[in-house]
C-alpha cells in the first residue's frame, strides 16, 4: 500500500473522529457504519465497472433483492397466513411447476416454426391457470390482519443467515440478466439492469403477501442487542460506569452501533480480501485484459462472454449481500425507499470518484461520498438559506429555492460525476499500472 | 350489436389512448435513436431532456396565461411548445459543449459516454426538481373533449361510447406533422442525407468534407426538440410529473432497440409495438369479453393479464424477448 | 517540383515508425503506383499524404502549397481526394445519393459530374436507387471511385482499389483509371497487383519497410530484373 493510500485513508479517518468529538459519537458511529455498507456496495460495482467495464444501471433492485431476503429469512412466519392459504399456495407452485414442464416438453416435442407460438400459449394458459390459485391465495394472506400482518412472514431464521441468501438471490438475478443482455452491445446491459431494477422494486412495492408493500415491514429481528435490554443489564452499567458515560441510553445506543460495525468492518474485510485476491489472480488479470482490449481477448481464445457473466454475477452478489446489511441495520423494510439517485448512482459516484478497478479506491470513494451524501442535506439548507437571506420575509421564490435544497443533491452528486470523469478519471487512488505501454 | 359495442369499449380504452402514447413514445425514441446512430451511445438524459422541454412549455404557458393569450379552445401550451423546443435546443447545445464534445473528441468508449449520461440526467434531474419543483403540475386548458363518451353513444346508437380527447386528436396531428419533416429533413435535403452518411461511416464521412460538429449539432437540436415536443404532449396528455420521466426511459429504450438502433422508422414501429401491448396487457378485458360471450354471462376476473402497477414490466419482457430472438431489432440495425 | 510531392515522410503510430524516409511524387495527368510486400508501409504512406497519420517529418505539397499540416478534411477542397481501401461506400445510401454525399463540399450544381460518373460508369446510372450495400464487389469500388471523383479532383488516392475483385473487374477498373487519368487527374495507387499496375503506371515506387527501394517509370521497373525476381514473382 502506498503512501497516498494511507494519507487518504488517514484524512476520512480523522474527518470520522472529528464528527465524533465534536457533534457526538452516536452520529459518528451512524455514519461509519453507513460508510462501510457503501464500501461494500462499492465493491461489488467495481467488480463490474472496475474489472470487467460492464455498466449495471441496476444497483437498486440487487439492493432490494438483499433486502426483502432479510425480511423473508427473519422474520417469524406468520402462522395464520399458510393455514388459510398453504393450499392454494402449494397448487400454485404445482401449476407454475406443470408450465415449467409442458413448456420443456413442448419445446422438444414441437418442430421450429412452431416452437415459439407454442412456448407463448403454453405460458399464457399456465399464467391463468396459476392466477386461478394464486389470486385468491393472495387476498387471503392480505385480509390476516392487515393493519400488522397481511403476509406470509419469513421463516425466523436469525438475520446474519439472510446476508449470505441475499447475496445468493441477487446473484440468480444477475445470472438471469447477465445471460440475456451480455455479448451483445455493452449498452444493452445497461439498459436491461436498468428494467430489471424498476421490476424488482415494483414487485416489493406492490405483493403485499410478500413484503407487505408499501405498509413496510419493521422490527426485522437484530444480530446484536438492544438498547432496552442493555441498560438493564448489570454487565453493561459497569461497563459504562468504567467508561465514565453520563447518558445510560446514549451508551447503550453507542454500544450498538458498535456491534454493527464489528460485524460490518468483518464483512468488509472478508470481501476486499476477496477482491484483492481475485483481482491479483491470474483470473483478475484476464479480466482487465479483456476490458481492455476484447478483441484481442476473444482472439485468443477467451471465452468473453463467459468471464464478464462470471464478474457480473459476482459483483451483483456483493451488492446483495451490502442491501441485506443495510435492511439488518435500518430494522425495516421500506420499499419506497429505493430510488435510483440513492441506490443506484450514488454507488456509480463513489466508484468513479474512488477510483475504477481499484477496491482500496471504491471502498474510499464510499466512505468520502456517503459522508458527503449525509452532509449535502444540512449544506443545501444553508446554501438556500445563504442565498436567499437577501429576499424579503415570506417571499414566494424564496420559499419555493428553499423547498426545493433538498434536490441540490442531484445536482452535488451528478455535478461530481461529471467533474471526476472529466478532469481526474482515474480517481482519487487510481488503478495500480498493469504495464501497460503509455 | 354486441360485438360493435366490444369495439368500442376496445378502441375506448386500449386503441385511443395507446396511440396517443405510442405516439409520444414515438418522438422520444426517435431522438434516442438519432443519438445512438450519429453520436453512437445510450442516452440516458433523454428521459430529462423531455422533461425539461415539458417544464419550458409549462412555465411559458403559465406566462401566457397570466397575460391573458389564448388560442382557445386549443390549449395555450401549443403555443408554449416553440418556447419549450427553443430551451431543450438551448440545454441539449450547453451540455454537448461542456460535456459530450470531450469524449467524442477523445473517441471514448461509447460505454463511458453512457455514464456520464446518467451524470447529466441527475444534474438536468435536479435543475428541474429546483426550478419546478418535485410535484405534478396541470396546465392543459381548452376544449377538454373533440367527442365525449355521451355524444358518441348517440351517435353511434351503442351502449359503449368513444371519448376522444382533444390533447390525443392534439398528440397525433403534431407527432404526424412532426415525424413527415422529420424523414423529409433525412430523405431530401443535403444536410438529412449528410446525416444518413455520418451515422454510416464517420471516417468516409470526414473524407468526404462532412463536418462531424455539424452532424453532431444537427442532431442534438433534432433530438431536443423531439424531447421537447414528446415531453410537453406527454404533460398535456396526462400530467406533469417529474419523476414519470425516469421511468418511461425503459419503454424508449425498449422501443428503440425492438426497431433497431439508429433507425428512425424503426424507432417509430417500435413505439407502437411497445405502447400497444403495453395497454394491451394491463387492460382488464372483462366487460369486452362480456359483450362477446353469451347474454347474461361475464368472466369471474378481471381478465388483466398484469396489474398496471407493472405496466413497465411488459417494456421489459419485450427488451428480453428482442435480445434473445433479434438483437437487432425489427430493422437490422447497428449492433457492436 | 511535382503536382504533389510528398518528400521525406517518417511516421507512424504510438511512437513506432512505420515508414521512414519515404518519398512519393504525383505529376498530373500521370499514374503513379506504389507497390511492395505486405507490411511495407504502402497503405500507411498513402494516409500519411493524405494527413491521416501524424508525420514526425517531411512535407507534403500540392501544387506547390504546403498542405503538411492540414487535417484530411481540408484537403479535400484543396483538390485532393482519397478512396480508402474498406470501407469507402455509405451502404445505406442509394448510389445516388453517395455520389451527392462525395460532392458534399460543393456549393455548385453536381449534375453534370454526376453524369460523367454515370457515363464512365455506367452501371452505376442503372442501379442510382439502390443502396450501395446491395451491390457487388466490383460495383461497390466503381461507387467509390466515382464518389472520389464528385470533388473534381486534382488528385485522386486509391488505396488498392482491385482489392478482391475478378481479374476481368479488375481489367476493368484499370481501363477506368486510365480514362480517369487522361483528363488531366493525377492518379496515386497502392496495389497488390504489381505487374498488372505497373503496366499502366508512368511511374512506380517499390516500398520495403517504410522506405523507398527503386523509384521509376512504370516501364524501367518492369524490365528491372532485381525487381521481377523480388517484387513481381519472377
Amino acid at each position: 500500500m502506498n503512501q497516498r493510500v494511507l494519507l487518504l485513508y488517514g484524512l476520512m479517518g480523522l474527518v470520522l473522529l472529528f464528527v465524533g468529538f465534536f457533534q457526538s459519537w452516536n452520529v459518528a458511529f451512524g455514519i461509519f457504519n453507513l460508510c462501510v455498507i457503501s464500501a461494500i456496495m462499492a465493491l461489488g460495482v467495481n467488480m463490474q465497472w472496475g474489472y470487467a467495464g460492464l455498466f449495471n444501471v441496476g444497483v437498486m433492485g440487487f439492493t432490494a433483492l438483499g433486502g426483502l431476503a432479510a425480511v423473508l429469512i427473519s422474520m417469524p412466519p406468520v402462522a395464520a397466513a399458510w393455514q388459510v392459504a398453504g393450499g392454494d399456495l402449494a397448487l400454485s407452485v404445482l401449476a407454475l411447476g406443470g408450465t415449467v414442464v409442458a413448456v420443456v416438453a413442448a419445446r422438444r416435442a414441437i418442430p421450429r416454426p412452431l416452437k415459439m407460438p407454442a412456448t407463448f400459449l403454453i405460458l399464457l394458459i399456465g399464467y391463468f391457470v396459476i392466477g386461478v390459485f394464486f389470486g385468491p391465495a393472495t387476498d387471503k394472506i392480505e385480509a390476516i390482519d392487515p393493519a400488522l400482518s397481511g403476509y406470509l412472514g419469513g421463516l425466523g431464521l436469525p438475520v446474519l443467515v439472510a446476508w449470505p441468501v441475499g447475496a445468493l438471490v441477487a446473484a440468480g438475478a444477475g445470472w438471469f440478466i447477465g445471460r440475456i443482455a451480455l455479448g451483445l452491445r455493452a449498452d444493452y446491459l445497461a439498459i436491461a439492469t436498468l428494467g430489471i431494477s424498476e421490476i424488482i422494486i415494483a414487485i416489493i412495492k406492490y405483493e403485499e403477501w410478500l413484503s407487505r408493500g408499501v405498509k413496510n415491514v419493521t422490527g426485522i429481528p437484530r444480530p446484536v442487542p438492544y438498547e432496552v435490554d442493555l441498560v438493564q443489564q448489570d454487565w453493561f452499567i459497569g461497563f459504562a460506569n468504567f467508561f465514565g458515560a453520563s447518558d445510560l441510553s446514549e451508551a447503550a445506543s453507542l454500544f450498538v452501533k458498535l456491534c454493527y460495525a464489528l460485524l460490518f468492518v468483518a464483512v468488509l474485510a472478508v470481501v476486499m480480501w476477496f477482491a484483492e485476491r481475485a483481482l491479483r489472480s491470474p483470473w483478475g488479470r484476464m479480466m482487465r485484459a479483456i476490458r481492455d482490449n476484447r478483441e484481442a481477448a476473444a482472439a485468443m481464445g477467451k471465452d468473453v462472454k463467459k468471464r464478464h457473466l462470471q464478474t457480473f454475477v459476482l459483483g451483483c452478489a456483493v451488492c446483495g449481500l451490502a442491501g441485506a446489511m443495510l435492511t439488518t441495520l435500518d430494522g425495516q423494510l421500506t420499499p419506497t425507499s429505493y430510488i435510483p439517485l440513492r441506490y443506484t448512482f450514488l454507488i456509480w459516484v463513489m466508484v468513479i470518484l474512488g477510483g475504477s478497478g481499484n477496491n482500496w479506491g471504491a471502498v474510499l470513494g464510499g466512505f468520502v461520498i456517503w459522508f458527503l451524501w449525509v452532509q449535502a442535506e444540512p449544506l443545501g439548507n444553508w446554501f438556500m438559506q445563504a442565498v436567499t437571506a437577501p429576499f424579503p420575509e415570506g417571499s414566494q421564490f424564496a420559499d419555493h429555492l428553499v423547498s426545493g435544497a433538498a434536490y441540490t443533491r442531484y445536482l452535488l452528486m451528478g455535478g461530481i460525476l461529471l467533474v471526476v470523469m472529466r478532469f481526474a478519471p482515474r480517481g482519487l487512488i487510481p488503478e495500480r499500472s498493469t504495464g501497460r505501454a503509455a | 350489436m354486441e360485438i360493435l359495442n366490444a369495439l368500442a369499449l376496445f378502441a375506448n380504452f386500449v386503441f385511443v389512448p395507446a396511440t396517443a402514447y405510442g405516439a409520444q413514445l414515438a418522438l422520444g425514441a426517435l431522438g434516442v435513436t438519432l443519438i445512438f446512430g450519429i453520436l453512437r451511445f445510450a442516452n440516458f438524459s433523454h428521459g430529462e431532456m423531455m422533461s425539461f422541454g415539458a417544464m419550458a412549455s409549462i412555465l411559458a404557458t403559465w406566462g401566457m396565461q397570466e397575460a391573458g393569450v389564448s388560442i382557445a379552445p386549443f390549449p395555450t401550451a401549443l403555443l408554449a411548445l416553440p418556447i419549450g423546443v427553443a430551451a431543450a435546443i438551448g440545454m441539449a447545445l450547453a451540455t454537448d459543449r461542456m460535456v459530450f464534445r470531450f469524449y467524442r473528441k477523445q473517441r471514448s468508449n461509447p460505454i463511458v459516454m453512457a455514464i456520464v449520461s446518467v451524470g447529466v440526467m441527475f444534474v438536468l434531474a435536479g435543475i428541474i426538481r429546483l426550478i419546478i419543483g418535485p410535484d405534478d403540475q396541470s396546465f392543459a386548458d381548452g376544449e377538454r373533449f373533440i367527442i365525449n363518451a355521451r355524444d358518441s353513444r348517440a351517435a353511434l346508437g351503442l351502449d359503449e361510447g368513444i371519448a376522444i380527447k382533444q390533447t390525443q386528436v392534439i398528440t397525433l396531428v403534431v407527432a404526424l406533422a412532426v415525424m413527415s419533416a422529420l424523414f423529409w429533413f433525412l430523405q431530401k435535403t443535403r444536410s438529412g442525407k449528410a446525416m444518413r452518411a455520418y451515422s454510416d461511416d464517420e471516417d468516409l464521412a470526414l473524407l468526404s468534407g462532412i463536418s462531424p460538429e455539424r452532424v453532431v449539432a444537427i442532431c442534438w437540436i433534432i433530438a431536443a426538440a423531439l424531447a421537447a415536443i414528446a415531453g410537453t404532449l406527454y404533460g398535456l396528455d396526462k400530467t406533469y410529473k417529474p419523476f414519470i420521466f425516469m421511468q418511461i426511459l425503459l419503454p424508449i429504450f425498449a422501443a428503440t432497440i425492438l426497431g433497431g438502433i439508429g433507425q428512425p422508422v424503426g424507432a417509430i414501429l417500435g413505439a407502437f409495438i411497445v405502447a400497444y401491448s403495453e395497454v394491451m396487457v394491463t387492460y382488464a378485458f372483462r366487460k369486452v369479453l362480456a359483450y362477446l360471450g353469451p347474454e347474461g354471462w361475464a368472466p369471474e376476473g378481471l381478465v388483466q393479464l398484469l396489474s398496471t402497477d407493472y405496466k413497465f414490466a411488459v417494456s421489459f419482457i419485450i427488451l428480453v424477448a428482442v435480445l434473445l430472438i433479434r438483437p437487432t431489432g425489427i430493422i437490422r440495425g447497428k449492433v457492436i | 517540383m511535382s503536382f504533389l510531392s510528398a518528400t521525406g515522410m517518417t511516421g507512424g503510430y504510438g511512437g513506432l515508425d512505420i515508414i521512414t524516409d519515404c518519398t512519393l511524387t504525383v505529376e498530373t495527368g500521370e499514374i503513379a503506383v506504389v507497390v511492395g510486400p505486405n507490411g511495407a508501409g504502402k497503405s500507411t504512406a498513402m494516409k500519411a499524404v493524405f494527413g491521416m497519420l501524424n508525420l514526425r517529418e517531411g512535407t507534403v505539397t500540392l501544387d506547390g502549397e504546403d498542405i503538411t499540416a492540414l487535417p484530411p478534411q481540408d484537403r479535400v477542397p484543396k483538390g485532393m481526394a482519397f478512396v480508402p481501401q474498406n470501407r469507402n461506400v455509405f451502404v445505406s445510401l442509394s448510389v445516388e445519393e453517395n455520389l451527392e454525399m462525395g460532392g458534399f463540399i460543393r456549393d455548385d450544381d453536381l449534375s453534370d459530374t454526376k453524369d460523367l460518373v454515370f457515363s464512365l460508369f455506367p452501371v452505376l446510372a442503372e442501379k442510382r436507387r439502390q443502396p450501395a450495400g446491395e451491390l457487388s464487389g466490383g460495383q461497390r469500388q466503381q461507387v467509390a471511385v466515382g464518389r472520389a471523383l464528385m470533388t473534381k479532383p486534382k488528385l485522386l488516392m486509391l488505396d488498392e482499389p482491385t482489392a478482391g475483385v475478378s481479374p476481368i473487374v479488375m481489367d476493368e477498373l484499370f481501363d477506368k483509371i486510365l480514362e480517369i487519368a487522361d483528363t488531366g487527374v493525377a492518379i496515386l495507387m497502392v496495389e497488390q497487383n504489381a505487374r498488372q499496375a505497373l503496366e499502366i503506371a508512368d511511374h512506380g515506387f517499390v516500398l520495403v519497410q517504410g522506405r523507398n527501394r527503386f523509384t521509376d517509370t512504370g516501364e524501367a521497373l518492369l524490365a528491372n530484373e532485381e525487381v521481377r525476381r523480388s517484387f513481381l514473382g519472377g
